[in-house]
């Protein structure tokens, strides 16, 4: 590549269109999160739409961390945990009113910033390895913990408990003229509405804040820290307080989400919230969305969310109509999905190494 | 009594059984430029990395305007004024010429509590950041990723960041090492107009002979870890024992 080629190159079309093409993509996400209850009025849909919600956030949280930073936690939903059993042991305790939420989710998000600023200190000044392990263990021992205390946590089962009146089914926010509950475009205004619009517009919020986060100055020295620690402290910037301070941002943002959650799906365990298994989902979010890339997020969390929850119904589909033929069929039975979405994965990673929206906004592409 | 702008007393490192710098004392005065020179391995940039803090000595201390420094973290010390450019070039890759620049002016000038509001919407950070950028003559590859520069550019790239610092010390470890002919003058004409701002230390690492005459107010010579001469440069180049040193080394290196 010549030099003026190179000179060119940051404002170049196939970037911009790029970028537009992403930016497409995002926006369409949001508006179809926007109006889902109008657009996918089944049961099942409003829940993926939901959990696509919290996990962007949750995707994006992390991404501050891995991505911007270059901290490697696995301790993610550990705090997610903390802020979903927060308010779930006090909705189940002190009953279902926003003063529970309040209450108890608040005090499972001050743990998790506290418990983020003692790990952040006690070891993040070490290699980053060795902080990979002590957020590993730290999360076992979360897990442990919460099947041990089952008086308190439920143990393996999880807590079943009620959301605050205003989501229960039976409310009516709107009335139409013949004193039913108004319906508008056939949904009903209801509290299962106003759950789904609470989960939409809290995560809206926190993705809000993460995103002027990045543009930040703070979000510019985390980029430094991440390109050269060596660098960012020699020309004055606390590696180990950024480093801090972002795992603290981070861990608070996913404990409220992990509110969010628990208030959301009335039900707390160990499977919905602290699992290792979502753990890897997150992470596999970020990188399909690509790492460092707020609105990577966006898009990773949403077609690992779809995949997961649809590909059954659409290879059942495809089996269907494909069962005059041999092998085909049995190739395409739902049973064998994550053997299909094992290959979605590879495909995805090998045609966008920097996951869907780095590569497209040609992020690092100079490497 | 006023102090020097910096001083080390005794400075000592040891990596295991090797000491690697040897009970250096030495100071400093504003308006100076120091060369230290040295054959390879003589502990030059060892001696570097004690004072930025990159490493903790194992004796001695060092002192900044009379405060000892000695515990103080490399960030710490940056904010104090103490500027460092580095020998192998050491920058931020990944991002643009200009955010290199622009991160050190934030380090320095500071942006204050606001954490929600755009980096770009500070301007005054920004508008300091082209101008280094123009005094090192990088402006026309700004919007480039650091890592795309040639050789040449990052080494200016790499003063430029000093020059953001807007230390009271600046040191310089081989500014010119591998520059072409043509590129070394814009770094060492730089580097001639720091000098002449009296309240600045300026401390480099220099190999080029014909660099250090132009330049040098005093050399020290440095030699297994050990201090063997300090002084103007014409008294330290007639000296026996640089003689002896320098006359073990291919000329190659020396010149």
């Amino acid at each position: 590549m010549t030099d003026s080629e190179l000179i060119s190159a940051p404002a170049s079309d196939p970037v911009r269109k790029g970028r537009m093409v992403v930016y497409a993509i995002a926006l369409v996400i949001a508006l179809a999160l926007a109006f889902a209850p109008f657009l996918f009025q089944d049961v099942r849909s409003g829940q993926v739409a939901a959990r696509i919600c919290i996990f962007i956030v949750l995707a994006a949280s992390y991404d501050l961390l891995i991505g911007y930073t270059g901290i490697v936690s696995f301790a993610h939903t550990m705090f997610f945990g903390m802020g979903a059993y927060g308010a779930a042991i006090a909705l189940k305790n002190s009953g279902a009113h926003w003063s529970s939420v309040i209450a108890g989710g608040g005090l499972g998000v001050l743990c998790a910033a506290v418990l983020a600023v003692l790990i952040g200190i006690l070891s993040l000044r070490v290699k980053a390895i060795f902080f990979a392990m002590v957020t590993l263990a730290a999360a076992s021992v979360m897990l442990v913990l919460v099947s041990q205390f089952s008086d308190f946590t439920g143990g393996e089962d999880g807590i079943v408990y009620s959301s605050p009146n205003l989501f229960k089914p039976a409310t009516k926010l709107l009335l139409g003229d013949d004193g039913k509950v108004l319906k508008i475009m056939g949904v009903s205004m209801d509290g299962k509405i106003a759950a789904y619009y609470f989960v939409f517009l809290s995560c809206l919020v926190l993705y809000w804040f993460l995103a002027r986060i990045v543009r930040s100055p703070l979000g510019t020295v985390l980029e430094a820290i991440r390109e050269n620690e060596m660098r960012a402290e020699a020309i004055g910037y606390r590696v180990v307080a950024y480093r801090t301070a972002v795992f603290m941002i981070a861990a608070i943002v996913a404990a409220l989400a992990g509110v969010v959650w628990a208030v959301w799906l009335k039900y707390t365990g160990p499977e919905s919230t602290l699992s290792f298994a979502i753990m890897i989902d997150i992470l596999l979010m970020v990188v399909i969305g690509g790492m460092g890339t707020m609105v990577g997020a966006v898009i990773g969390a949403t077609l690992m969310s779809i995949a997961q929850f649809f590909l059954k119904d659409l290879m059942e589909a495809a089996a269907g109509a494909t069962s005059f033929l041999p092998l085909v069929p049995n190739l395409l039975n739902p049973d064998r999905w994550l053997l299909w979405l094992g290959i979605l994965f590879i495909l995805l990673v090998y045609f966008f190494p920097a996951g869907i929206a780095g590569t497209l906004m040609k992020k690092g592409a100079h490497k | 009594m006023t102090f020097p702008s910096l001083e080390t007393r005794g400075l000592t490192i040891r990596f295991g059984g090797h000491i690697a710098v040897n009970n250096v004392s030495c100071s400093f005065r504003p308006g100076e430029l120091t060369v230290i020179v040295g054959p390879n391995g003589a502990g030059k940039t060892t001696w570097f990395n004690l004072v930025s803090g990159q490493l903790t000595p194992s004796e001695g201390s060092i002192l900044l305007r009379g405060e000892d420094i000695t515990a103080l973290a490399p960030s710490a010390r940056a904010k104090r004024g103490i500027g460092r450019a580095f020998q192998l070039t050491n920058l931020f890759p990944g991002l643009s010429v200009f955010e290199n620049v622009r991160l050190a002016v934030q380090a320095k000038r500071g942006t204050g509590p606001r954490l929600f509001r755009p980096a770009a919407a500070y301007r005054e950070i920004s508008e300091i950041a082209r101008a280094h950028l123009e005094t090192a003559r990088l402006e026309s590859v700004a919007d480039l990723p650091a890592a795309a520069l040639p050789h040449g550019d990052q080494r200016k790239l790499e003063v430029a960041l000093l020059l953001a610092m807007e230390p009271e010390i600046f040191m310089f470890d081989e500014p010119t090492a591998g520059m072409s002919v043509d590129e070394a003058p814009v770094i060492l004409e730089l580097i001639d107009t720091i000098r002449k701002d009296s309240s600045k230390t300026v401390l480099l690492v220099e190999h080029k002979m014909d660099v250090v005459r132009a330049l040098a107010d005093r050399i020290i010579v440095l030699h297994n870890g050990e201090q063997v001469a300090d002084g103007a440069p014409e008294t330290v180049m007639a000296s026996e024992i640089v003689r002896e040193i320098y006359l073990g080394i291919p000329a190659g290196e020396a010149a």
